[in-house]
This record gives C-alpha cells, sequence and structure tokens, in this order.
C-alpha cells in the first residue's frame, strides 16, 4: 500500500522523466541549420532544384608565424571564428577566455580549427600576433591562428562571418566590433552563431560542435 | 482620524527606512557593482586575469607594493611592462576619466578587500590626493 502522497510524488516524478527523455530525443535528431541567405537553382536536367547555401568567399590570410592560411587549409575541417585587436581594452580578453574553453576541449584534434582575426592590421603586425597567442597560452600555431590581412579582406570576411566589426574613433581602443563566434562547416557554410560574450551561449556552441562533427565524418565516408 | 495618523506615520517611517536602505545597499556595493562594469572583462569576475595576457587582481602582490600609484593607473590606464606576482605582463590598460574619485576610491576598496587580498583601504580624501599626482583629480 502506498501513501497518496507519494503516489502523487512518484507520478510527477515519472512525468518528469517522461518529458526529459522527450526532449534529449529531439535534441539527438537536431542538424545544424544552414546560416544566411539560400539561393534556389534550377537544374538543366529538369531534377529538383538545387539549394546554394551562403558560402564564406575565398580568403589568403597570414597568421602568427607568418604562414599563409587560406579556405583550403580549413577545407574539410569545422572551424570557429572570431575578431580581436590585440590591444582591445573592452569585450576581447573575455571573449577569448571564453574561446580558450573551446580550444582546451578541441586541442589537438586535427577536424577541430579555431582562427582569430585582427581588425587592427596596421598595429597587429606577425610579431605582436604572435606574442599575444603565447601569452594566451596558444603553442600550436596551426590549430588556433592568430591571423591578418589587408583592412578591406579583413571587414569583408567579418561581415561573411555575419560579425560586426568597424573602425570607430569613439569606441574603446579605436574600434567596435561584436563578441560573435560563429561555427563553420568543412564547405565553408556558417552553420551557428554565437556570442562569445556569453558563457551560456559558448556552452551552446560546446553542445552543437560534435553535431557538426558527426555529420562532417558522414560526408567524408561518403564515396 | 488618529487611525488614519497612525497609517500615515507607518508609511512615513517604512518609506524611510526604504530610503536609507537604498543608500546603504548602493554604497555598500558600489566598489563591486562598478568593477564588474568597468574591469571585469579583462581582468575577470573573480580577478583572475586572463594567462599572461592580463594580470591577476585576486592574489596580486602589485596592490600592495604599488598602493599609492593605483589611483593614477585607474585614472589614466597604463602601457608598457609590468611585473605582478613574477610574471610580466604587456597590455595596455584603458583610462577611466569618467568615474569620480570616490568611484575610484569604492573600486580600489573592493580590489583591496576581496578574493583574499587584505590590502589597507583608502579614504576619498586619500585618493583624490594621490590623484594629484597625475593631475586626475576631479574632486568628487
Amino acid at each position: 500500500m502506498i501513501h497518496p502522497f507519494f503516489r502523487r510524488v512518484l507520478l510527477a516524478l515519472s512525468g518528469t522523466l517522461l518529458l526529459a527523455s522527450c526532449s534529449d530525443n529531439k535534441q539527438q535528431a537536431t542538424t545544424l541549420p544552414y546560416i544566411g541567405e539560400h539561393d534556389v537553382r534550377a537544374r538543366t536536367d529538369g531534377g529538383p532544384a538545387d539549394t546554394i547555401y551562403a558560402t564564406i568567399p575565398r580568403f589568403t590570410l597570414t597568421n602568427q608565424e607568418g604562414k599563409t592560411v587560406t579556405d583550403s587549409t580549413l577545407a574539410g575541417k569545422v572551424y570557429v571564428t572570431d575578431f580581436f585587436f590585440a590591444t582591445c581594452p573592452s569585450i576581447c580578453p573575455k571573449m577569448q577566455s571564453e574561446m580558450l574553453r573551446v580550444y582546451e576541449k578541441y586541442k589537438n584534434n586535427p577536424r577541430v580549427a579555431f582562427l582569430s582575426h585582427t581588425i587592427d592590421p596596421a598595429h597587429d603586425s606577425i610579431p605582436v600576433l604572435r606574442d599575444y597567442a603565447e601569452r594566451l597560452g596558444v603553442t600550436n600555431a596551426s590549430q588556433w591562428q592568430f591571423v591578418t590581412a589587408p583592412h578591406d579582406t579583413i571587414f569583408a570576411l567579418a561581415r561573411a562571418y555575419m560579425t560586426g566589426a568597424e573602425a570607430d574613433k569613439k569606441a574603446a581602443g579605436g574600434f567596435a566590433h561584436n563578441g560573435t563566434f560563429a561555427l563553420v562547416d568543412g564547405q565553408r557554410h556558417v552553420r551557428g552563431l554565437y556570442d562569445g560574450m556569453n558563457p551560456q551561449e559558448v556552452d551552446r556552441l560546446l553542445r552543437e560542435m560534435p553535431l557538426l562533427l558527426a555529420e562532417e565524418s558522414a560526408k567524408q565516408s561518403k564515396p | 482620524m488618529p487611525r488614519a495618523l497612525q497609517v500615515l506615520r507607518g508609511a512615513a517611517i517604512a518609506t524611510a527606512f526604504g530610503l536609507l536602505a537604498g543608500c546603504f545597499t548602493n554604497k555598500q556595493n558600489e566598489g563591486a557593482r562598478l568593477y564588474q562594469e568597468h574591469c571585469s572583462n579583462c581582468h575577470g569576475e573573480q580577478g583572475a586575469g586572463l594567462r599572461r595576457l592580463i594580470p591577476p587582481l585576486a592574489g596580486s602582490d602589485y596592490l600592495s607594493t604599488n598602493r599609492a600609484a593605483l589611483p593614477c593607473i585607474l585614472r589614466k590606464g597604463q602601457q608598457g611592462l609590468v611585473v605582478v606576482n613574477a610574471v610580466e605582463y604587456n597590455q595596455v590598460m584603458p583610462p577611466h576619466e569618467d568615474l569620480t574619485d570616490s568611484q575610484i576610491t569604492n573600486i580600489l576598496n573592493f580590489l583591496q578587500q576581496s578574493w583574499g587580498n587584505k590590502g589597507e583601504a583608502y579614504t576619498i580624501r586619500e585618493v583624490s590626493e594621490l590623484l594629484g599626482a597625475c593631475n586626475g583629480s576631479d574632486g568628487r
């Protein structure tokens, strides 16, 4: 004989468990969305139209070791981007400390890369970027690259990665930018955007990265 | 009539307490609040700093060895090499011309008394005097 109170508690508990298992299933089934404008193109053979997803334009950058980094360096890898500058007094340290959490988790995983773009290429020379990376404790320059390029290239890439960045004399340090992290798949499609200043958002990035890695594995195992 | 008066008196006392409480809690936490607003993005919510990029404030020898210089560092910012707990740092710290002398005092006292730091507290008068060295006192 169960006391009515315990019966009610048991009922409530099993209800919660059922609900919890529902939402778990839902999470497991998710694939990440393609972010940005889609283009639909009719096929010449009359088959179902192709969906063309927004794609990051091809790029050539230079990293903290003076080595060239292009889109083909990163092809097939899942990578996370942000925009910063070495003397940034406002949001960068917090943003980079959040990026460090993600880096620590995927350190030495050859399928994951990190790309931090300087929005102050005039000041952030290669030695400055190298010093910054070393002070942050990033020793593996082929995994987390701190990159520079001519001003226009960087700002065009910031737009492509949907990160706000502009020169602004009134902003602390001379540049206004936000702390967006973009998660990019192996074919240069943005698959997630996260506020790098918000630990909960970065937790979401950490939950979503395995989904994208699984998707890449599935793609690569196909002939 | 006396009943209405009683209610009125009660309300007045409650309001007075409310106002006082407001005053005290704000003042008491002003240093912590200003720290979160102006300092924590770089130095961290718990004053831990960031690797070898941003020096720590928690358990930092710099706070006691440079006690007299701190008001001007907050006011005018700092750049160049600094050594904290035997580690070299070289970052730009921005100036804070927007803070009053008393706000700087509250931030410094929060730093000197937080995260295990046991530094000597400042008075506002002392901070204003120390700020004179860099022409940084606003007298408020």
